[in-house]
């Protein structure tokens, strides 16, 4: 039924002159041959366009796009009226959905995106869901609470929360000085790109999975931060009790400020499309989820840069930076930078951006 | 002639309607789930090859390295073995997340697999394709179809060796199982990201241009090329059939072969209840179909259709 798809991959084949205007003795099939140079050129214009590279194609091509558009489009519903010919018909259906692809298209470059991404389209986004990161963060605080008081309770509990692999010296009964020397520096730096590299893959998988999971409702982004944030509390109840609180806050702080800001990021956006989903108001749920959606994929890639910026923290200032001082000061400038671009920066929006 | 009917009733049920801002309706084509988990599977293997290229370049090269250390590891240049590792995690990253995405950025809007398939994304209420929908549509790929797989495939080898999988796993598989077989359950074949999205996966056309049937042979000059025999049709010969027959004498004269011609020229001479010849069956039909057509048509312009040969 659909042959031609793998022939067009091979050759353009030569276009045949169309045969004389006059021979034809139908008169749809005059009105035909009459249009068939300009469906012609617009299919060629149209087929550079989707081989990519806007760059290689004349400006008068591109400025006789619309109307050679137009000419098809009109052709089309004349043709409907006036014409039998089945052939000439579907082409023309599947010329004007062409066209309508790469005119109605994408209006901008993935490039010009970004720099509207950078520019402000990040930060609207994120206020966009400031109700489902107050949310977000309520449960990330009352997770690490829950997390503590588990194991306050009974210290079983810090096996099951905190992984094998993370409790080396990080044990309960452990010393004050093990403690102190997981928080300690690295001696020089190699090595540590590597664990930048690793860090940034694995924590934005995780971030897109809290994403993701957001779909059935949120709930399941939730319990991913819950799960995450009583982790955390363990930790935090293990140091402090060998009265080393302030230390372990600060050796967070260095890549925590950014990287738990990105969790934090991600378990709203996959709220913010469960609570849509959930309760759409007066929009179809199918309209209420698409917007959510794609407000929640511009925080996510942000988030990804967040990951990026995080591991580069964590890998390098947090293990080579010693004192509780400057890792504080790193953390907080870094803290102060997100909240101050998310919530004070607040360029207008771009004409285009606000009539859509 | 059922399995002639068959996939056009399929056809039909996955026929929807778009409109473009200038009024016209265009009919677009929901893509079928088989042509979905086709291109997904090429997808998926270019991704997984290339991957195991790059890992088979990344030890030679690091095999290169060991070069004149005595084949000792720890001597090895540093440096450049943590910049190998590096590249590996970022590559693996970037090309699982960024596959997708790169090519349905682009004016194709499909994937490799996508494009060979002849299917593609698009907006699913007309306006344009947004960046931002396509990221979305791609960020849920995982928990659709690699978690659940992953789950299944973990389950399958849990039971075959006697491992006791609780019901958890279960549930959870079945949970996951719902992302996966999510486009079985709606009319347009959504799946999660899609939904999310706003976007869905139609049929790209690639419709070329067929030569104009009225300026060859026998249609054109009303007269056979072989025998000279100029064929005439009176109105009630032409008043049988309607548009739908005149529509599939068209495709059979562009693409059928010779004996399927000289059956439909047999069964259009029973009814209009001519003598069939033989040998000249072409000529008779392009003459038949040009004489059919043009009344057809000027009917049409005084706004008379004939649908078919009942009505």
């Amino acid at each position: 039924m659909k042959t031609p798809i793998l022939s067009s991959w091979f050759g353009r084949g030569a276009v045949a002159a169309p045969p004389d205007i006059e021979s034809a003795t139908l008169r749809s099939d005059r009105f035909r041959l009459e249009r068939e140079g300009d469906w012609r050129r617009l299919e060629d214009i149209v087929a550079r366009m989707e081989r990519g590279g806007l760059k290689r194609i004349p400006d008068e091509e591109l400025l006789a796009l619309p109307a050679l558009y137009r000419t098809a489009a009109s052709s089309l519903a004349v043709a409907r009226e006036t014409s039998l010919d089945a052939a000439t018909i579907a082409y023309l259906e599947s010329l004007v959905q062409r066209a309508w692809f790469q005119v109605y298209g994408p209006p901008r470059g993935f490039a010009a995106w970004l720099r509207d991404f950078i520019g402000g389209g990040w930060s609207r986004a994120v206020r966009g869901m400031w109700l489902d990161i107050c949310v977000a963060l309520f449960v990330m605080v009352a997770g690490s609470v829950v997390g503590w008081l588990l194991v306050a309770r009974d210290e079983a509990w810090y096996y099951r929360l905190v992984p094998g692999t993370m409790a080396d010296a990080r044990v309960p009964g452990a010393s004050r000085e093990d403690l102190l020397a997981t928080l300690a520096t690295e001696e020089s730096a190699a090595g540590l790109s590597t664990f930048a590299a690793y860090l940034f893959s694995n924590n934005s998988a995780v971030c897109i999975l809290a994403f993701a999971l957001g779909f059935a409702f949120g709930i399941p982004s939730l319990l991913l931060l819950v799960h995450n944030m009583a982790l955390l509390g363990a930790m935090v109840w293990l140091f402090s009790g060998q009265g080393l609180t302030v230390e372990l806050a600060a050796w967070l702080s260095v890549h925590g400020t950014t990287e738990l800001f990105g969790i934090l990021l991600s378990g709203a956006a996959g709220l913010h499309i469960g609570r849509s989903m959930a309760f759409p108001g007066t929009r179809p749920v199918l309209t209420a989820a698409s917007e959510a959606g794609r407000r929640g994929a511009v925080v996510m890639v942000g988030v990804v840069i967040m990951m990026v910026i995080a591991a580069l923290l964590e890998a390098f200032p947090r293990q080579l930076v010693d004192g509780t001082g400057p890792r504080f000061l790193i953390g907080g400038t870094m803290l102060a930078f997100w909240l101050a671009y998310f919530f004070l920066y607040r360029p207008r929006a771009a004409r285009n951006e606000a009539l859509e | 002639m059922t399995a002639a009917t068959l996939p056009g009733r399929n056809a039909d049920k996955r026929e929807r309607v778009m409109i473009t801002p200038e009024g016209l309706t265009l009919p677009v084509t929901v893509a079928s789930r088989g042509s979905r988990a086709g291109a997904l599977i090429i997808d998926v293997m270019i991704i997984v090859f290339g991957l195991l290229a790059f890992h088979a370049l990344l030890f030679w090269i690091a095999g290169g390295l060991l070069e004149g250390t005595e084949l000792d590891p720890s001597a090895a240049p540093r440096g450049a073995r943590e910049f190998l590792q590096i590249l590996l995690i970022i590559f693996v990253f970037v090309s699982w997340y960024g596959y997708f995405l790169v090519q349905e950025l682009s004016p194709r809007g499909a994937t490799f697999g996508k494009r060979m398939v002849g299917i593609r994304i698009a907006p699913r209420h007309g306006g344009r394709l947004a960046p931002e929908a396509v990221i979305a549509r791609n960020l849920l790929r995982d928990i659709e179809l690699f978690y659940p797989l992953g789950f299944i495939i973990v389950l399958l080898l849990g039971s075959a060796i006697g491992e006791d999988v609780g019901p958890l796993a279960w549930i959870a598989t079945g949970w996951f199982a719902l992302f996966l077989l999510l486009p079985f359950f709606n009319r347009d074949r959504l799946r999660a990201g899609d939904i999310i999205a706003g976007t869905w996966v139609v049929e790209s056309p690639r419709t070329k241009l067929a030569s104009a049937l009225s300026t060859q042979g026998a249609a054109a000059r009303g007269a056979s090329d072989l025998t000279g025999v100029r064929y005439e049709f009176g109105e009630a010969e032409l008043s049988i059939y309607g548009e739908k027959e005149l529509q599939t004498l068209e495709r059979m004269l562009r693409e059928s072969p010779p004996e399927a011609l000289a059956k439909v020229h047999a069964t259009i001479c029973l009814k209009i209840g001519w003598d069939p010849g033989a040998g000249d069956e072409r000529a008779f039909l392009e003459a038949f179909y040009a004489q059919l057509r043009a009344k057809l048509e000027s009917e049409l312009r005084f706004g008379k259709r004939k649908a078919d040969k009942f009505s």
